[in-house]
C-alpha cells in the first residue's frame, strides 16, 4: 500500500516536471544541437592541445639552441661573453636569437606583420600608378608598352599567383585529360594502345615535369622579352596533375554499367546519343573524382615548382624565407604552411562540393 | 487440359492448325556456345521454339540452364553460336527497337526523371513526331503504369517497384513487335510483384504484342501465359515441355486460382521442375 502511494507521488512529480523538461527540449534538447557542440568542442580541445604541445616543444627547441650559444661562448671566449650572450638572449635583440622552430606566438605576429606589409606594398604601389599615369598613357598613345610595377610582392599578392596558378593548371588538365580520357574509355584498342604511355609518365616527378616544360617553352620563348615563369610552371603543374583525370575519365567511361549500355543498344541510340545520354551522364562521378584528385596534386606540386621556375608565389616565397635566414624567416615559412594547408583544404571542399552536385547517387563522395 | 511439344516448324505447318504466317519468333536449331578457360561451355543445343503473334509466352527452368542467354540472343545482344532466329521470317542481326527489353534489375539512367527516360527510346524511335506527340506518347505510358505524379521524379528517387514502372513503360512506348522480359519482377516483394503483373497484363491486352517473359514463379508463369515452355537443365539445355494455358482473356487473379484447372497446371509445371 505504501509503495503504491510512494510511486503515484513519484509519477505525479514526473508529470509536474514534463513541461520543464518539454521545455529544455524544445529549446536545446535536440540532439543535433548537442553533438554537433561537442563536436565543435573536441575539435577547439585538439587545437589547443596541439598549439600547446607546439609552444612546448618550440620553446624546449629554444632553450637548448640558447644554452649551446651561451656554452659555446664560455669555452671559446670566457665568461664574461658567456654572461653578455645570456643578456644579449634574455633582452631579445634579434641579433642573438637562437634561429630555430617559431612559437605560435612569433607566427601569429609574422603572419601581422605580413598583412600589414601587404597594405604598405599596396600603397607603394598605388602612389606608382598615380605617378605613372599620365606618362603610361602617353606610352600606350604612342603604342609602346606601359611601365608596370616591378618591387617586391606581398605575400598575399604570392598566394594569388600560387591560386591563380592553380587554376590555369587545372583548366589545363582538365582541358586535355577530360577528352583524351573519354576517346581512350570509349575503344579498348586505345585503351591498351595507350596504357603503356599512362603507366610511364603518370609516376613522372613534378621537377621533371618542370623541366621537361622548361625546355620547350625556353625554346619557343626564344627572343621574347615577356616573362615565361607563369607559363612553364602552369604547364607543368596540369601536365603533373592531370593523370588521375585522365585514368578516371577514362575507366568512367569504359565501365558504364552494362544494362544502360543494352537499353541504349535495344534503342539503337547513334554514337553522338549513346556518348552524350548515356556514356557521360553515367561517368561524371568517376570524372569528378578524378577532377577533384587533380586539383589537389595540382596544388601540392605547384609549391616545388614555383621554387624551381622563379614565379613569384607560396613556394618562391618559402624558399626566399628559408635563403633569407632573417630573424622571423622561420615563423613567416610556417605562416606560409598553413596558407597552403588551409587553402588545399578549401579547394578540396570546393571540388567535393562540385562533385556531390554532378553525382546521381547521393551516397558517393566522403 | 492440352498440353503439347513443339520441336520443328513441322509440327505447325503439318497439322495446319497454325499457319507460318502467324509465326512472329522462329528460333531454329538455336546454339550457344561460351568459350571458357576450361574449354567450350555449350549452354543451348538443338532449341526450336516458335511463338505466334499477338502471343504470350513465359519460360520457365533451372537458374543458370540458359534462360537469359535465350531471351538476349533474340534481343540481339548475344550472338548466336549455330541455328536461327527469325522475327516474321526475317533473321536477328542485332538489337534494334522492334524487340523492346525489360531487364531483371529496372535499368533506368539514374540522371534522368521518369519521363525523360521513357522519351530515350520514344524520341529514337519516333524522330518525325513533333516534340509534343512524343512527350504525350511518353506520358501515355507512364500513366498506364500508374506513375501519374512522378514523371518529373529523378529515377533514383523512385522505389524499386516504380522503376520497374518505367521500364514497362519505357518498353512498351517505343511500340515494338515482341516484348522480351527477363524475370522483369524477380526483386519486388510479393505485393508489388501482384501490382506490376496486372499492370502488364492490362496493357498487354489493349496492345497485343508478342511477349516472351522469363519467370521463376511458377503462379507467374500461369496467370501471364497462353503457353508455359518449360527448358530442360544445362548444359545443352532445350524446350523440355510446353503446356497450353487454355483460361480465357481477360483473367482476374481470382478467377485464375478458382479455375479447376489451375492445380492440374500448377501440378504439371512442379512435376516438370523436380523431375
Ligand atoms: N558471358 C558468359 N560467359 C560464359 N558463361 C556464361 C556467360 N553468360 C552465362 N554463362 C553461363 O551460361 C549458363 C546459362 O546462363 P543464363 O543464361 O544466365 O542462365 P539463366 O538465365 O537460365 O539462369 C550459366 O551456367 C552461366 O554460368
Ligand atoms: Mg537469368
Amino acid at each position: 500500500m505504501k509503495q503504491e502511494i510512494t510511486l503515484k507521488q513519484e509519477s505525479q512529480k514526473l508529470n509536474v516536471m514534463k513541461p520543464i523538461t518539454e521545455f529544455f527540449k524544445l529549446k536545446f534538447g535536440k540532439v543535433n544541437f548537442l553533438k554537433g557542440f561537442k563536436k565543435t568542442g573536441i575539435t577547439i580541445l585538439s587545437i589547443l592541445l596541439f598549439l600547446g604541445f607546439w609552444h612546448l616543444g618550440s620553446k624546449s627547441l629554444y632553450n637548448k639552441e640558447a644554452d649551446y650559444k651561451i656554452e659555446k661562448a664560455l669555452t671559446e671566449q670566457g665568461q664574461a661573453a658567456a654572461d653578455a650572450e645570456r643578456a644579449c638572449i634574455a633582452s631579445g635583440e634579434s641579433g642573438c636569437q637562437p634561429n630555430t622552430l617559431p612559437s605560435p606566438t612569433q607566427v601569429w605576429a609574422s603572419l601581422q606583420s605580413l598583412i600589414a606589409d601587404h597594405y604598405i606594398i599596396k600603397q607603394k604601389k598605388d602612389a606608382f600608378a598615380t605617378k605613372m599615369e599620365a606618362t603610361n598613357q602617353k606610352l600606350i598613345a604612342n603604342g609602346k608598352d606601359a611601365i608596370v610595377y616591378t618591387g617586391r610582392a606581398s605575400f598575399i599578392d604570392t598566394v594569388l599567383t600560387s591560386i591563380k596558378t592553380v587554376f590555369a593548371g587545372f583548366l589545363l588538365a582538365l582541358l586535355i585529360a577530360v577528352p583524351i580520357g573519354i576517346i581512350i574509355g570509349l575503344s579498348p584498342t586505345l585503351r591498351s594502345a595507350f596504357n603503356w604511355f599512362i603507366q610511364i609518365f603518370k609516376p613522372v616527378s613534378p621537377v621533371v615535369w618542370y623541366l621537361l616544360v622548361f625546355m620547350i617553352v625556353k625554346t619557343i620563348y626564344i627572343g621574347k622579352s615577356s616573362d615565361n615563369a607563369f607559363v612553364i610552371s602552369f604547364i607543368s603543374v596540369g601536365l603533373c596533375a592531370m593523370w588521375a583525370t585522365l585514368v578516371n575519365t577514362a575507366m568512367g567511361v569504359a565501365s558504364v554499367d552494362k544494362d544502360y549500355i543494352n537499353v541504349a543498344k535495344v534503342l539503337k541510340l547513334g554514337t553522338f546519343q549513346k556518348v552524350f545520354k548515356v556514356i557521360l551522364p553515367s561517368s561524371l562521378p568517376l570524372i569528378f573524382t578524378g577532377l577533384r584528385i587533380t586539383l589537389s596534386v595540382a596544388w601540392m606540386v605547384l609549391i616545388a615548382i614555383e621554387l624551381l621556375a622563379q614565379s613569384p608565389g607560396l613556394g618562391l616565397f618559402v624558399w626566399e624565407e628559408f635563403q633569407n635566414g632573417a630573424n622571423d624567416s622561420n615563423s613567416k615559412i610556417i605562416v606560409a604552411m598553413f596558407v597552403i594547408g588551409i587553402i588545399g583544404f578549401l579547394l578540396d571542399r570546393l571540388m567535393l562540393m562540385v562533385q556531390q552536385m554532378v553525382s546521381f547517387n547521393k551516397n558517393e563522395g566522403i | 487440359m492440352s498440353t503439347s511439344t513443339i520441336n520443328t516448324t513441322n509440327t505447325y505447318s503439318e497439322n495446319g492448325i497454325l499457319y507460318p504466317s502467324k509465326v512472329m519468333l522462329d528460333l531454329k536449331d538455336l546454339k550457344k556456345v561460351y568459350p571458357t578457360p576450361k574449354g567450350d561451355y555449350v549452354v543451348l543445343e538443338n532449341l526450336n521454339l516458335q511463338i505466334m503473334e499477338e502471343e504470350f509466352v513465359t519460360i520457365i527452368g533451372h537458374s543458370g540452364c540458359g534462360k537469359t542467354t535465350m531471351l538476349s540472343m533474340i534481343a540481339g545482344l548475344n550472338p548466336i553460336s549455330g541455328g536461327n532466329i527469325a522475327i516474321l521470317g526475317n533473321p536477328v542481326k542485332g538489337p534494334g527497337p522492334d524487340r523492346g527489353v525489360i531487364f531483371q534489375s529496372p535499368s533506368l539512367m539514374p540522371w534522368m526523371t521518369a519521363l525523360q527516360n521513357v522519351l530515350l527510346g520514344v524520341n529514337q524511335v519516333f524522330p518525325h513526331a513533333t516534340k509534343t506527340q512524343r512527350t504525350d506518347i511518353a506520358k501515355y505510358y507512364l500513366h498506364k503504369v500508374g506513375l501519374d505524379g512522378a514523371f518529373d521524379k529523378k529515377a533514383t528517387e523512385l522505389s524499386q517497384g516504380m522503376q520497374q514502372r518505367v521500364g514497362i513503360a519505357r518498353a512498351f512506348a517505343i511500340k515494338p513487335k515482341v516484348l522480351l522480359l527477363d524475370e522483369p519482377f524477380g526483386m519486388l516483394d510479393s505485393l508489388t510483384r501482384g501490382e506490376l503483373q496486372d499492370i502488364l497484363i492490362e496493357i498487354w491486352n489493349k496492345e497485343k504484342i508478342t511477349a516472351v517473359m522469363i519467370t521463376h514463379d511458377v503462379d507467374e508463369a500461369i496467370f501471364l501465359a497462353d503457353r508455359v515452355v518449360m527448358m530442360t537443365s544445362g548444359p545443352k539445355a532445350k524446350i523440355g515441355d510446353v503446356l497450353n494455358i487454355d483460361f480465357e482473356r481477360p483473367r482476374t487473379r481470382k478467377s485464375v486460382l478458382d479455375h479447376p484447372d489451375y492445380y492440374t497446371y500448377r501440378k504439371h509445371l512442379i512435376d516438370f521442375l523436380e523431375h
